[in-house]
């Protein structure tokens, strides 16, 4: 298994444990919906990022309380990195009003915007302008606060991707674009959809930084992004981090995943970003395996305990059908 | 109380607006030193500066997006789009995000924004810088949608839509710049949701909006000649509706006609003619209601052509006596 990036100096113990908890929250979380989708105790769709969980936990990792996120229709990672509550994440899967949208968003429009969270998007490059927008009021109010856009390799062939991007690279907004490459937009490889190998390349067409890190390499990822996220807050406008990454699992529910190898899965499979943190962690002696596991059984009965929240909690009444359409 | 035109009027309550509320900004293309593509803003950047009047590279859906990540943060931004037409580009951003975000996350966060268009046929503009299309936005839940006809409504339902924690979409139709009316010096709200009898009558009842207010009261006046007394009501907003108002009316005088410049198929027309069939002055009807509204053409480039595709004042003078001859 690939070595990390080594350890952020600044980091202490407990941060370093923290990041191991979330990576195992998300990834519990997902399997779980994974298998209630398998036996349809769940309906609608769903999109994991099942092996991407470094990309998410490290670019969040090196945020402020204040900072703010726009996510993508695979935003359960993004969503459990900003701090969200899980009972209520898995509540939300239920549909049931104690979920974060009281059951009308569902799994592709999760949102926390008291804690930082824009939302997740429905919309293939959605989240750009508007992560645009709330830097422009970070940068009117003078709030100070840096926005983190997520976007995926598919969506940077979207209009809105050049667009945003021009618009806050002349406007000099604290805005950071981190790119989760997973190689596919849903069935499409990003090798045979763009004519470039890299997203950071497309920075150069805005006079931004680009740049490409190991998105399975949690300390990368954070170098990376928190070096365009000091860059955004002292005013020097955005950048692009493009964290090379791989999804587990098909692209939604229903996927026979013929657009690629079982080889190459097992490629990506064997550079699990949780494993790679996990024996790095144990290797410098800051983690036991008893101490490991004690934080990966904490992360399942979270989820575990979030599946009985979730269950308990009260179903929406045909009352609240038109309720919240308009403030 | 002095005289002001529809376009100085939009822009007063603008500025009044803005001078009281630091939140509220203008952005949009070509809005800065050149004054916008009709001049609306002419002279506000000088007052406000380039931070609150921003000029933006031509990017309608980076702006349409770029303005609801703003309102979703706290700023109350105003968005220009030249032209009405120009809605396909930022559709996803008005239809998809700024109507839906609120309901979808629960009822929380709002994006309250306004975009003023001017939209409409008259100036030889062809096809694609011509139409009303208001509809689409009138059908589409989460949106309200404001079509002001005169320089007093314009700035009330301006300041109104501007004080709305919900996104407006605010047509302006071109030809109405150029007319004037009474408008008082302070700032004063016109409640969306609530139309205004333009003029009083009893043997017909005339709903028209926008430009067609204006030729509706032409043709009443030449109807009055004839001694047919003619009811005209201007809607403001079509969302909300003020069904009431129309209903009373219909009631009055038996028989309805409506009137839009926007093509007939689909227009908003038949939502007001078949919100009169369903209600309890279907029983008051002495005759079918009749729906005037653009032919189903692109709008074309000759004067004369583009004239006959939409409604004219002798079209709702004989609709008005078909309705009449009608038992």
């Amino acid at each position: 298994m690939t070595q990390l990036t080594n350890i952020p100096a600044h980091l202490k113990k407990t941060d370093l444990t923290h990041l191991l908890k979330q990576m195992w929250q998300i990834r519990f979380f997902e399997e779980k919906v994974d298998e209630f989708f398998a036996k349809g105790m769940i309906h609608g769709t769903t999109h994991l990022a099942v092996g991407q969980e470094a990309s998410a936990v490290g670019s969040i990792a090196v945020l402020q309380e204040r900072d703010k996120i726009t996510s993508t229709h695979r935003g359960h990672g993004h969503c459990i990195a900003k701090g969200a509550e899980v009972n209520r994440m898995m509540a939300e899967l239920f549909g049931r009003t104690t979920g974060y949208c009281k059951g009308k968003g569902g799994s592709m429009h999760i949102a926390d915007v008291d804690k930082g969270n824009l939302g997740a998007n429905g919309i293939v490059g959605g989240g750009f302008a508007i992560a645009t927008g709330a830097a422009l009021t970070s940068q009117m109010k003078n709030e100070g606060y840096v926005v983190l856009c997520f976007f995926g390799d598919g969506a940077s062939n979207e209009g809105s991707f050049h667009e945003a991007l021009n618009l806050a690279s002349i406007w000099k907004l604290p805005v950071v674009f981190v790119c989760e490459n997973n190689q596919y937009g849903m069935s499409g490889p990003a090798k045979e959809m763009m004519n470039v190998e890299d997203v950071a390349k497309r920075a150069a067409a805005y006079g931004v930084p680009g740049k490409v890190v190991d998105g399975n390499d949690v300390f990368d990822v954070m170098n990376g992004v928190g070096e365009a996220v000091e860059r955004a807050r002292n005013g020097e406008g955005p950048s692009i981090i493009e964290a090379k990454t791989y999804r587990w699992k098909g692209h939604s529910k229903s996927d026979a995943k013929k657009y690629r190898t079982r080889e190459e899965e097992q490629e990506w499979r064997a550079k699990d970003p949780i494993a790679r943190l996990r024996d790095a962690l144990i290797g410098e002696g800051l983690l036991t395996e008893e101490s490991a596991a004690e934080i990966k059984a904490a992360a399942k009965k979270e989820i575990e305990d979030s599946v009985e929240f979730s269950k308990a909690s009260p179903m929406p009444t045909i009352e609240d059908l038109m309720e919240d359409i308009y403030a | 109380m002095r005289e002001l035109t529809y376009l100085e009027a939009v822009r007063e309550a603008m500025s009044q607006e803005m001078r009281q509320n630091e939140d509220v900004f203008i952005l949009g293309e070509d809005i800065g030193v050149y004054g916008g593509a009709f001049g609306v803003t002419r002279g506000m950047i000088e007052e406000f500066g380039p931070e609150r009047i921003r000029n933006t590279p031509i990017s309608e859906a980076a702006i349409s997006g770029t303005a609801v990540g703003a309102a979703l943060t706290g700023m109350r931004p105003i968005l220009e789009l030249q032209f009405s037409d120009f809605m396909t580009i930022a559709m996803d951003n008005m239809v998809n995000q700024a109507a839906k975000i609120r309901y979808m996350y629960g009822g929380k966060g709002k994006v309250p924004m306004v975009l003023r268009t001017p939209a409409g046929s008259g100036t030889g503009a062809a096809a694609q810088h011509s139409q009303s299309l208001e509809a689409w936005m009138a059908h589409v839940p989460g949106l309200k949608v404001v079509q002001p006809s005169t320089a007093y409504d314009a700035k009330g339902l301006l300041k109104a839509a501007i004080d709305e924690d919900n996104p407006v979409i605010f047509y302006e139709h071109k030809l109405c710049y150029k007319t004037t009316s009474d408008v008082p010096e302070e700032l004063y709200s016109i409640p969306l949701g609530k139309a205004d009898i333009k003029r009083e009558g009893s043997d017909v009842t005339i709903v028209a909006t926008a430009i067609m207010v204006h030729k509706a009261l032409e043709a009443a006046a030449k109807l009055e000649e004839q001694e047919i007394s003619v009811e005209v009501i201007d809607p403001r907003t079509l969302v909300p509706l003020d069904t009431e108002t129309i209903i009373e009316s219909v009631k009055k005088t038996g028989r309805l006609v409506v009137v839009h410049e926007a093509v007939k198929r689909g227009g908003f027309g038949g939502e007001i003619a078949s919100t009169i069939a369903e209600s309890e002055a279907f029983d008051y009807l002495d005759a079918p209601i009749m729906r005037l509204g653009g032919k189903a053409v692109p709008i074309p480039y000759n004067p004369e052509l583009e004239k006959s595709a939409i409604p004219g004042v002798d079209d709702i003078v004989a609709a008005v006596k078909e309705t009449l001859n009608r038992h």
